[in-house]
């Protein structure tokens, strides 16, 4: 803190200052740091291969080309998993990155499993169960190919939509081994630069792609570089909310970013189970996922 | 202290494996000897790998146990140091760095400042140690600490002004911080920063030996350095992959340097004995009270 010109107190350095700071990127340290990190946690396992769901947007975009660059291109599955409401864009963006990385590809149309499964229901859910199911026909139909192909899955959930429970529970949020969960919106998309990955899938309205037309911003009533700005000072610089309002925040956009992140805390765990013995796992029986590699 | 030829062996443990971690230290020890080194020094807990969470009772070993043998046997031809946890006769379980010679355990250093925050979580599972000692051996004075410990200065100023004109710093650090502009990692830049200072205000080598590999996701970065008493890197292993890199410690230069810079020949040790015993009496009276 010094004395303005007024005499009054002022930061130094703005909070939107050390958030822009914080979010910057070295995007060569990272990406060597996160090619190891996908080699070395899926070789341990005795294996040599990935597959990824590529949905045409920018997170799976980088997590494929991490894992490409990781094992090289032939041994790197992309799932291409298109519902008759998808956007046809975003096959074409996925398939142009296919091509442009060389990885092998196979699509699985997942209209007529979860087309099947709604017409069992006996009322039209609303597009949240619509898309949650739509989500989890995409896992199941990943996890085969992953036996299929002999690759474990690599993950596409960034820490942006992590923190804020913006994903489905055992649906796009399941992976063996995630290269991108630590890193938010506004990171990944300054790494999908540095990795090539083509303008069209860089510079579109980042979306779920549940029905055409959707977007997050929209979905979630804020947009992803505020919000990363507001996420990173509350979890990674430990800032308190009412810190961020002092320093110019809109108040409303940090408790309902905080909220978010509380509300959501359970998808980021295991399952709760009920301690009996003296010796319950993952309470007080805690070996590393590691263990013996 | 004799001139010396070091080397720093930056190994990727396997986490919870002593028979593979045991093969590989034998590996290096043999590449190491091969080429003439004196001493090899691996990272912290490089015999068993570092987030053990429950698996440490499983890995610790007494410093008698036949399953040390070979590494005993190894230092009848090069001195050896390396990580591991001891269990204590009366089973606490420590992290432990040991100086082998010719067969036998000169030294075994204690981590003192276990880490209880953040991503670590040692105090759970071990023991820390209560004290930190230069010791004598053919080459000369030196000291070993264990990563946390060089992240509390007054260690380094133990072990200096206990008459270390080596400190080895043993880690399992883990990389963090990937923000734009230093092309490092935050925490690599900050250790550099921490060998450098101590090798030239307590005027002696600083070997620092970082492992690599990954355990649970967390990345380990590698970067072992040796780092002499002007302050100048002799020897650096690269970040994040495997290495065995070599450099010759000499007594010349901390003659020069420290003819250059008495800082060693000031240190008030009694000053700081002094105020450090009234410190802690007023500390514990305030604790108490």
């Amino acid at each position: 803190m010094r004395p303005s010109a007024t005499g009054e107190m002022t930061v130094d350095v703005s909070l939107r200052e050390r958030a822009r700071r914080g979010l910057d990127l070295d995007s060569g340290l990272t990406c060597r740091v996160l090619e190891a990190f996908i080699r070395d946690e899926i070789e341990k396992f005795g294996i040599q291969r990935a597959v990824v769901a590529l949905s045409g947007g920018i997170d799976s975009a980088v997590s494929c080309a991490l894992a490409a660059r990781a094992f090289g291109p032939k041994r790197v599955l992309a799932v291409l998993m298109p519902y008759r409401t998808s956007n046809p864009a975003s096959r074409g963006d996925a398939e142009t990155l296919v091509d442009q990385l060389g990885i092998p590809s196979t699509v699985i149309e997942i209209s007529a499993a979860v087309d099947g499964l709604l017409g069992e229901l006996d009322e039209e859910p609303n597009p949240l169960r619509r898309g949650n199911i739509m989500a989890r026909a995409r896992m199941i139909a990943l996890y085969d190919q992953s036996e299929a192909f002999g690759g474990l899955v690599v993950g596409t959930s960034n820490k942006t939509e992590l923190l804020l429970g913006y994903g489905t529970q055992f649906g796009d949020m399941a992976s063996a081994v995630n290269p991108i969960g630590d890193l938010y919106k506004t990171q990944v998309r300054a790494l999908a630069t540095a990795l090539d990955v083509p303008a069209a899938i860089r510079d579109k309205a980042p979306s779920a792609d549940l029905w055409v037309g959707q977007s997050d911003e929209d979905e979630l009533g804020f947009d992803y570089a505020t919000a990363d700005q507001v996420l990173y000072l509350l979890i990674d610089e430990m800032y308190a909310p009412a810190d961020l309002i002092a320093g110019g925040f809109d108040a409303d956009l940090v408790h309902d970013l905080q909220r978010r992140v509380v509300r959501s805390q359970f998808k980021r765990r295991l399952p709760l189970i009920a301690k009996l013995s003296n010796r319950t796992i993952d309470r007080d029986f805690r070996y590393p996922r590691d263990w013996g590699r | 202290m004799q001139d010396f030829r070091l080397a720093l062996a930056q190994i990727r443990p396997a986490l919870g494996d002593l028979e593979h971690n045991l093969a590989l230290h034998l590996d290096y020890i043999e590449r190491a000897t091969t080429a003439g080194a004196d001493v090899v020094v691996f990272p912290e807990q490089s015999l068993t790998g570092y987030f053990l969470s429950d698996l440490v009772p499983d890995v610790a070993l007494p410093r008698d146990d036949p399953r040390l043998d070979p590494l005993r046997e190894a230092s009848q031809r090069i001195d050896v140091i390396f990580g591991f946890v001891e269990e204590t006769s009366d089973h606490r379980f420590l992290p432990a760095a040991g100086y082998l010679h010719k067969g036998e355990f000169v030294h075994v250093h204690h981590k003192v400042y276990l880490v209880t925050y953040g991503l670590f979580d040692e105090a759970r599972d071990l023991a820390g140690g209560g004290s930190v000692r230069a010791f004598d051996t053919p080459i000369g004075r030196q000291a070993m600490l264990i990563c946390e410990d060089l992240w509390h200065p007054t260690t380094a100023s133990i072990a200096a002004a206990d008459g270390a004109d080596v400190i080895y710093g043993l880690s399992s650090s883990p990389g963090r911080g990937v923000a734009g502009g230093t092309h490092e990692l935050g925490s690599a830049e900050t250790w550099r920063a921490m060998n450098r200072l101590y090798a030239t205000l307590h005027v002696c080598y600083v070997v620092h030996c970082n492992r690599v590999g990954f355990e649970d996701g967390v990345n380990f970065w590698g970067g072992s350095e040796v780092v002499g008493p002007d302050g100048e890197v002799l020897a650096r292993a690269p970040d994040f992959e495997e290495a065995l890199v070599f450099a010759t410690l000499a007594d010349a230069s901390l003659r020069r340097q420290r003819t250059r810079l008495p800082l060693r020949r000031d240190e008030n040790v009694t000053l700081n004995g002094l105020e450090f015993a009234r410190i802690a009496a007023q500390r514990h009276w305030r604790d108490d009270g």
